[in-house]
């Protein structure tokens, strides 16, 4: 890309052009609030603050493949503590986003493989299908671990079934909208666009 | 009071056979009393919740809820869109905000929705129930209804995230909200405002993929519960809700503690107050049981 190197680096350009939000990061004022308010800023290998930096530092493998963002709950405490008032929740979203789709995101992070199932999910139907979501979490690591997890998760099935919070018959057919056609063609149109929005950087 | 009209947008866990089904029943119990009539969105889609990002970029994401606007708009015009759970009511608001400040983003989420036959004009306000009870009655019209009073009954109030941040109700603090204590209050119980954990974090839907680390935050809310003295937590969203109560016997397991904290929705403490039966107030969707308003309901 054009640009004045001594300006910015690439990695910044890229994330304001491609990443939601993304042109409020070179606001950040490295004052750290947001590392201090997250409820699971223990486990971020890079806290927001220090991710904010690495994309100005143009790290960019180093942010893209971290599972880092992945750990955002979507608590939105940092957004509102932020002195710049920097959507930070949202660009924890767009960097996940943005990894995902070019093929960095760690491809066995929980959340991550969460994320991509819960997608699915709501997209075949058009609303979700809570059970099968279950289900297909316990199964994403393979049959045996599946088995295990389903074993331990059996007490709290049970409990749902019980209080009517669960239900069998959303194994087969289970709710969804009516518009079927119209909603896929919606989703279809909305993907076609944002693509062609997506501009190109070198890696 | 004239019957109050809304437009209302359930989402999936209020389905039948969902995880928060017993919200939607309760919700639709103390809105009889109240006297609100919720007109439901027709053929309204999931909202992608707070996890949907990773898949769904952010046009993909906004036109789910511009749909349902999109779909409001025919069939409920000129009333306010409501909705009970947090992420419907956040997912729904935030696309809301963004179509009104950006005119392009606007203009490509109406060229998809135009595939479905749809438009969207996002000119109506977006609310979660919780505002509703406070700005459209108020503290005392909601205790006005209170037949049953909660008595005795020590309940902690928590809010938890998304209902209370990035947007919040109007003229509550982020970091200390009083609405919940309020309504508990009204309804004749006793609330604890001292509860330290009311807007901690229950690890959302990372406590599917995270659960560990999730369920360290759980304890501390419960723990807190219990060492402000706590008979019950209430709360005001599904995914707190369900969080907080079916993991407390792994919980337990794991750390050796004994919690049994039952965990109602404000909906189920209202139905009770305003002297529904235990079934109206959906008393049977508790996994850990309410005993106390059991009580109540069957006096």
């Amino acid at each position: 890309m054009s640009g004045n190197k001594y300006k910015s680096t690439s990695f910044l350009k890229e994330v304001e052009a491609n990443v939601e939000q993304g042109d409020w990061v070179k606001m950040c004022m490295q004052c750290g609030v947001c590392a201090g308010s997250c409820p699971l800023g223990n486990h971020w290998e890079h806290t927001p603050q220090k991710i904010f930096m690495m994309i100005r530092a143009g790290k960019r493998d180093e942010v893209l493949t971290s599972d880092a963002m992945w750990m955002c709950t979507s608590c939105y405490n940092c957004i509102v503590r932020c002195p710049r008032e920097l959507p930070i929740t949202h660009i924890m979203h767009g960097l996940a986003t943005y990894s995902k789709r070019l093929g960095l995101a760690p491809a066995n992070n929980p959340t991550q493989k969460f994320a991509e199932l819960f997608w699915k999910n709501l997209t075949k139907k058009g609303r979700v299908n809570e059970l099968k979501l279950g289900i297909a979490l316990y199964f994403m690591n393979g049959i045996g671990e599946g088995i295990k997890t389903s074993l331990k998760m059996k007490d709290i099935g049970l409990g749902m079934l019980k209080t009517k919070r669960m239900s069998v018959a959303e194994m087969f057919g289970g709710h969804g909208v009516k518009d079927k056609s119209g909603f896929d063609a919606m989703l279809k149109k909305a993907f076609e666009i944002e693509e062609a929005k997506l501009k190109k950087f070198d890696s | 009071m004239a019957k109050k009209e809304y437009s209302f947008y359930p989402g999936c866990s209020s389905q039948k056979g969902a995880s928060s089904s017993n919200y939607l029943v309760s919700t639709e119990t103390m809105c009889k009393t109240l006297d609100i009539q919720l007109n439901e969105i027709p053929d309204w889609n999931c909202c992608s919740a707070s996890i949907g990002y990773a898949s769904g970029g952010e046009l993909p994401r906004m036109a789910l809820s511009a749909r349902n606007l999109a779909l409001s708009e025919q069939a409920n015009p000129d009333q306010d869109v409501v909705a009970t759970c947090a992420a419907c009511w956040l997912a729904t608001k935030e696309t809301h905000e963004r179509l009104n400040e950006d005119g392009d983003l606007m203009a490509e989420t109406n060229q998809a929705l135009k595939e479905a036959g749809l438009e969207v004009k996002a000119n109506q306000k977006i609310r979660h129930m919780a505002e509703v009870l406070v700005e459209d009655f108020g503290f005392d019209a909601l205790g006005s209804h209170v037949k049953k009073p909660l008595e005795g009954i020590k309940i902690a109030g928590y809010v938890g995230c998304q209902t209370n941040r990035p947007f919040g109700i109007d003229g509550e603090s982020f970091e200390n909200p009083k609405y919940l204590d309020n309504i508990i209050d009204a309804m004749g119980a006793e609330s604890i405002p001292t509860y330290e954990k009311k807007v901690q974090c229950c690890g959302g839907a990372l406590a599917f993929s995270e659960p560990e680390k999730s369920q360290e935050m759980i304890k501390g809310i419960i723990e807190a519960a219990y060492d402000n003295g706590a008979d019950m937590i209430a709360t005001p969203c599904p995914v707190c809700q369900m969080n907080t109560e079916v993991y407390q016997d792994q919980i337990n397991a794991k750390y050796g503690t004994k919690f049994k904290m039952p965990i109602v929705y404000y909906s189920t403490l209202m139905s009770v107050a305003y002297g529904a039966s235990a079934a109206d107030s959906a008393l049977n969707g508790q996994v850990i049981k309410a005993k106390q308003l059991e009580d109540i309901a069957s006096k």
